[in-house]
């Protein structure tokens, strides 16, 4: 007994002893391809160097679904999770669960401030929330157009001018349509995905028809606007009416592949992609902005950096060091090329190293050009349902199911009722 | 005093039955009485309240309606199936272990690699299908876009994954059965069809019971494909019950209703259990 009394007395002495080094643990996404845990690590290593007295343990979570599930039970489970790479529009539900407090709270200095300001406007959008900001842009992506220049070459297209707004569009892509001998198609227009990420994908139209989807107060959704509803006509017409795209859903999964096989001569995708369309693409292809039928437009996407409530003042100010030292210029552009992701402030796009790689790759600045025209991510309370309500909305007048009005009106019923709460 | 020894010896299955499936049972059936709590609105009791905001969802009706269709497609089907391929490959063919190694090869692949495999097989123009109804001339048909085949490509998918697995059963079964039965019949003149319905299948009912719980539990339980192939989509055209489940409890947060539908989930397979104990067992003899 009295051993088993002093052994748990010396235990607790030695937990007792403050350890040295402030130790951030922090959970981080990979959407897209590439070696990129390496250059984490290498990143956090190279923090470590410059900053001795912190300690950064970064852990790879799987996508964003995973790297929110990991990082809320970690912190249910006691876990320490200081910071955290989540889906830019996971604000609210993080809210609700009053686990993040807002950089604003930590950011003291002047030059601290200065920072929280250096970002892209369109970038802080899904990340802040009643004046404070939230979410620190780390990886971001809009969705762009891209072209086969062999195959507007071949329909009679100048292979430089991509199409400016819906109508040009629909026109170039019914040029590009080939059929065999029997009739079938061997060739679309353009092919917009609608699985997966349908809403993005959706609100992007919606944009360009001169409306956003939700409000910034994340309690009021407006899928029944009648502008709104025409853009999904628009969606819907493109297959089938113009016949310049495939009936049916189209598959996100698959789309970069046939693109790259010739199957269709114009994609909407994301940026992510823009590498792997280059390595894969046997033919010269060009990027450029969205469409525009009002306006230009197209959603943001991508992760943000959160911090969590359960932190002490060390850690917090250990913290904003770290995210300040990732979103340093030298470091977004390196960030930028290695992934294809858009750097997430304008003065990336001044150092040496970006400037020379946009000018042997200019599609790779396509996305940040767009930025100007860019809305936030769909995101509002009860987000997971919010959406998934405008997706099955989406996917049913595609498939003509239900008419654009009758899914959207639908949709939008149901939204109000999981919202009205909120208000 | 000899009893302490028998329920010492029971603990450790005891502890691990009771903590991995009683006892999450039983909390799942109590958290189905409250609703999500979260920081900013409480968990409070909601006594029936879930389970009639579960039959006002038209999505929940969907894909119970969905698994039930999935189920009726793939069990008699693969069970067919494995019982034709284990009679075939019972015989002496030549090269008669790559033959079962052949059928066995998809049972051991991962169900997201073959999901990743068949949503190729299942792409518009490039995928396998199309081009092989290329060369016949077929139009290209959106697969796994288009609500009337979506579910009928993926029971396809699950079928092809599953018959190799039910085959080993009856490949071990049929085995064990006597060779003179079948110099018996042949002496007797009776046909390979009335052998087979009067003899091999009911020696074969022990496996075909086992094989149909077991084919029942996966036509609940298989949905990893559908993260892969459709994600339930289009609009819910393929998605099933434990994959409704996952989207409540992991997107959307919200656990009570997860645990009202995994509640109905339990319910159902204990009674589709209980029911095929109850009713295929009288016919089973066992030796």
């Amino acid at each position: 007994m009295k051993t088993a009394l002093t052994v748990a007395l010396a235990a607790l002495l030695a937990a007792s002893v403050p350890a040295k080094a402030v130790e951030l643990t922090f959970y981080y996404p990979i959407a897209v391809g590439g070696p990129l845990t390496k250059v984490i690590d290498g990143y956090a290593r190279d923090f470590e160097k410059e900053n001795p007295g912190v300690k950064i343990n970064p852990i790879y979570a799987g996508n964003y679904d995973d790297a929110r599930i990991k990082a809320l039970a970690a912190l249910k489970a006691g876990q320490p999770a200081q910071i955290s790479v989540l889906y830019s529009i996971d604000l609210y539900e993080l809210l609700e669960q009053d686990v993040i407090v807002p950089w604003d709270d930590v950011a003291a200095t002047a030059d601290d401030k200065a920072w929280l300001k250096a970002f892209y406007p369109s970038l802080m959008m899904n990340g802040t929330y009643k004046g404070k900001v939230y979410g620190i842009p780390f990886q971001r992506s809009t969705i762009v157009l891209y072209w086969n220049k062999d195959a507007f070459k071949e329909a009679g297209l100048d292979p430089e001018k991509a199409p400016a707004n819906w109508n040009e569009m629909e026109r170039m892509a019914a040029k590009l349509v080939k059929k065999d001998a029997s009739g079938n198609v061997t060739r679309w227009g353009v092919m917009v995905p609608s699985t997966g990420y349908a809403y993005w994908m959706f609100q992007a139209f919606a944009r360009q028809n001169g409306h956003d989807l939700m409000n910034p107060e994340g309690n009021h959704t407006n899928y029944a606007h009648p502008d709104v509803i025409a853009a999904l006509q628009y969606w819907r017409d493109l297959g089938a009416k113009y016949k310049v795209m495939p009936e049916g859903t189209v598959e996100w999964g698959t789309l970069r592949q046939q693109f790259t096989e010739g199957k269709t001569a114009m994609m909407w995708h994301t940026t992510g992609n823009l590498t792997a369309v280059k390595t894969s693409a046997t033919f010269p292809f060009g990027v450029a902005m969205l469409p525009a039928s009002k306006q230009r437009g197209s959603p943001t996407g991508g992760g943000n950096f959160y911090l969590f409530k359960k932190t002490t003042p060390e850690e917090r100010k250990a913290s904003l060091a770290f995210v300040k030292w990732l979103t340093a210029p030298e470091r977004a552009a390196d960030w930028s090329i290695a992934t294809g992701y858009v750097a997430v402030r304008p003065e990336a796009y001044e150092t040496p190293k970006l400037k020379e790689y946009a000018q042997g790759f200019p599609q790779a600045v396509v996305a940040r050009d767009q930025f100007k025209f860019a809305t936030a991510e769909l995101s509002t309370f009860q987000t997971g349902r919010v959406r998934k309500l405008l997706d099955d909305a989406i996917q049913a007048s595609l498939t003509g199911q239900k008419t654009p009005a009758a899914a959207l009106k639908a949709a939008q019923g149901e939204a109000e009722k999981l919202l009205k709460p909120y208000r | 005093m000899k009893h302490v020894y028998g329920w010492l010896l029971l603990t450790p299955a005891a502890i691990l039955l009771v903590g991995f499936t009683h006892y999450p049972a039983a909390a799942t059936l109590w958290d189905s009485l409250f609703s999500t709590g979260t920081v900013v609105h409480p968990s409070r009791f909601e006594g029936l309240g879930n389970y009639a905001a579960l039959a006002d969802d038209p999505i929940f009706w969907r894909v119970l309606g969905n698994n039930f269709w999935f189920a009726l497609g793939t069990i008699p089907t693969s069970i067919a199936l494995a019982m034709l391929m284990a009679i075939w490959v019972n015989d002496r063919l030549p090269a008669r272990a790559l033959v079962r190694m052949a059928y066995f090869t998809p049972t051991v692949l991962p169900m997201i690699a073959v999901a990743n495999i068949w949503l190729f097989f299942y792409t518009p123009q490039i995928g396998l299908l199309d081009q092989i109804g290329a060369k016949f001339g077929v139009a290209s048909h959106n697969w796994l876009g288009d609500p009337n085949t979506v579910l009928a490509c993926t029971m396809a998918m699950v079928i092809w994954k599953e018959s190799g697995f039910f085959m080993i059963f009856y490949l071990a079964a049929l085995q064990s059965l006597s060779p003179e039965l079948e110099e018996a019949a042949r002496i007797e003149g009776a046909s390979r069809w009335t052998f087979f319905r009067r003899v091999t299948f009911p020696l074969l009912m022990p496996t075909t019971l086992f094989v149909l719980v077991n084919a029942t539990i996966n036509s609940f339980k298989l949905v990893d494909h559908l993260f892969i192939l459709t994600k339930g989509g289009p609009d819910n055209a393929s998605s099933l019950l434990l994959y409704y489940i996952y989207q409540v409890a992991f997107s959307f947060f919200d656990t009570a209703y997860a645990s009202t539908l995994t509640v109905v989930l339990l319910l159902l397979l204990a009674g589709l259990a209980l029911l095929q104990f109850q009713l295929v067992e009288k016919r089973v003899h066992y030796r």
